[in-house]
């Protein structure tokens, strides 16, 4: 397992587009802090966007928010939504499932390297919006969503903390991309379709009368690191997050490996 | 590895919706065979080799690769068994040694010290760090075939592996395949080249619209067409007249009398020649060719 789990993760890093992702990731947070360098005004409304000259540590989390509405879901359906299809697309699975691997395997392999790669981008995005930000305008302590100060050291745990909250629902887009993946066999269709169910769940969130089920939408759980950041802490967003993201990562997934388990892989 | 064939299918059948692309196919391969599969295009070969390597499920039937159902016992059917149907596939972006050490890892790492002499074997060692997309289509073939070895296998599929090839491609594919045979690999080779079978096989089975037509030794079937001649002789209208005065059935064919009869008919119906003042310049003996046999078989009913 871990051996084609490395192969997933080589070929990966052997493919342009997962470098056109990550480069967006590091890139946005960057020109993010020049815009902010050269203009004099700011995302006030944001959570922490006040404090977005204070001191550094503040910025990744308004990038955060920033790139939940499409471009994380966008970065992560690039990768999660062709990593089955190309694969279908260039005949390859059959060569690989032609070798000594059960097809679970090959899934789960897949799956764990599209989730490696979320991961890679988020926080890849955090380590450049620290380090850039903090050059201009320094490293020091942070102001809590509650008005308290929280030393910068204390800040960049939680901030470590929030990508991993911050992870969760990602992953959670991932699974849906790798589903789509899976059963369409097209990546144009596969990325296209993940991206799309990525705004209908932030869409969701803002309609009329979808408040009672608002606390469960996809959406809704890119906010839960909101409860870190609050003192005392609030853990109940993030508990929320823990299951409600859970079933949003597991059941596409679970579903993805039935229809890989199952389906004839023929000349696509 | 147990004692069971190679290759045993029974009863396969798959359908897509009204479409039966295969039909209640019955195979069997033997150790050390050399077996061609032939038919022609979309007969059920291809769909047929997927059924087997277990990369689509059969309708109906069950396939066994040494008493393995890879729809049962996963990867651990394919112990020994190695091959590619539709043409081998490589990543494009990655070198041809790295497509091969990917493999050999998802093989369980045990080949990995053999990436180098099978790449000596298929003669791709100097191009070994180019990347799969600039290979043409031969090197794809070879490292197919290179991919194939690197299982160490009892047991080769290979589907159509000289299709696309230039004439010397053809010939070294040709090559390489007698070589694995005679190191006792056994091969199961798709085709529709009759003549790449006819020289490197010893039995086939012939698929006809998702069914199996005929299947037993290469030989058997030669010789059930029986054997012909063709006549060239001073006097062609003489000489057809004569021979069907002596109950043997010819016809004239491009100038020469052409014809199938026993031996001892044929010399009588020399002398007979002889005596009534035909010369004969040529008398050749002439089996029918696979490609012949094939065709009338496969075209009867279509």
């Amino acid at each position: 397992m871990t051996r084609v789990y490395k192969w997933e993760l080589f070929k990966l890093l052997s493919q342009k587009r997962t470098y056109l992702g990550l480069g967006a990731a590091m890139v946005v947070p960057l020109a993010f802090v020049i815009v902010l360098l050269i203009q004099t005004g700011g995302p006030n409304d944001i959570p922490l966007g006040r404090y977005i000259r204070q001191t550094g540590l503040a910025t990744p989390f308004v990038v955060l928010f920033f790139m939940s509405i499409w471009a994380f879901p966008l970065i992560t359906a690039l990768v999660a939504g062709d990593i089955v299809a190309a694969e279908s697309h260039n005949g390859t699975l059959k060569t690989i499932l032609t070798r000594s691997r059960d097809r679970g395997q090959i899934f789960a392999a897949k799956s764990l390297a599209a989730l490696t790669y979320t991961a890679a981008v988020i926080f890849a995005m955090g380590l450049v919006a620290v380090v850039a930000a903090s050059l201009a305008w320094g490293f020091n302590d942070l102001t809590s969503l509650s008005g308290t100060p929280v030393q910068r050291w204390h800040g960049l745990g939680l901030l470590a903390g929030s990508l991993v909250v911050y992870l969760w629902p990602m992953a959670g887009i991932a699974a849906f991309g790798l589903f789509l993946s899976t059963v369409t066999r097209n990546s144009a269709a596969s990325v296209v379709g993940t991206l799309m169910w990525a705004l209908l769940m932030q869409l969701l969130g803002v309609l009329p009368g979808t408040e009672p089920i608002r606390p469960y939408l996809l959406g809704t759980q890119f906010e839960a690191w909101h409860g870190f950041l609050r003192t005392p802490a609030d853990w109940a967003p993030v508990e929320r997050a823990a299951w409600v993201c859970a079933l949003y990562v597991g059941t596409p997934l679970f579903a993805g490996y039935l229809v890989f388990l199952r389906r004839d892989v023929a000349g696509e | 590895m147990s004692d069971a064939p190679p290759v045993a299918a029974r009863g396969l059948v798959k359908r897509y919706g009204d479409i039966v692309a295969v039909d209640h196919v019955d195979l069997t391969v033997e150790r050390g065979d050399v077996f061609g599969y032939l038919g022609p295009n979309g007969a059920g070969k291809t769909t047929s080799l997927r059924m087997l390597l277990g990369l689509i499920r059969p309708t109906e039937g069950r396939a066994a690769l040494f008493g393995r159902d890879p729809l049962v016992d996963g990867a651990r059917a394919l112990d020994g068994v190695a091959g590619f149907v539709e043409g081998p596939r490589f990543y494009p972006y990655l070198s041809g040694r790295r497509n091969l050490r990917l493999l050999a890892d998802l093989d369980g790492g045990t080949g990995n010290g053999r990436v180098e002499e099978v790449l000596e074997v298929v003669e791709l060692r100097e191009r070994a760090h180019d990347k799969v997309g600039g290979y043409s289509h031969g090197m794809r073939q070879r490292l197919g075939i290179a991919a194939s070895l690197l299982r160490d296998p009892k047991l080769l599929l290979l589907d159509e592996p000289t299709t696309g090839l230039d004439p010397a491609g053809m010939r070294d594919m040709r090559d390489l395949v007698k070589r694995l045979a005679a190191q006792g690999i056994t091969i199961l080779l798709s085709s529709h080249i009759l003549a790449e079978v006819e020289e490197l096989c010893n039995r086939v089975a012939i698929i006809r619209g998702g069914s199996i037509i005929y299947e037993g030794r290469l030989a058997d079937l030669l010789s059930s067409a029986g054997v012909g001649y063709r006549l060239r002789v001073s006097d062609a209208e003489a000489a057809l007249r004569l021979l069907r005065e002596q109950g043997v059935s010819a016809e004239l064919v491009d100038g020469e009398v052409s014809f199938q009869a026993e031996p001892a008919a044929v010399e009588a119906a020399s002398i007979a020649l002889g005596r009534a003042g035909v010369g004969i310049a040529a008398l050749v003996p002439r089996t029918a060719t696979l490609e012949e046999l094939f065709l009338d078989m496969t075209q009867e009913s279509s």
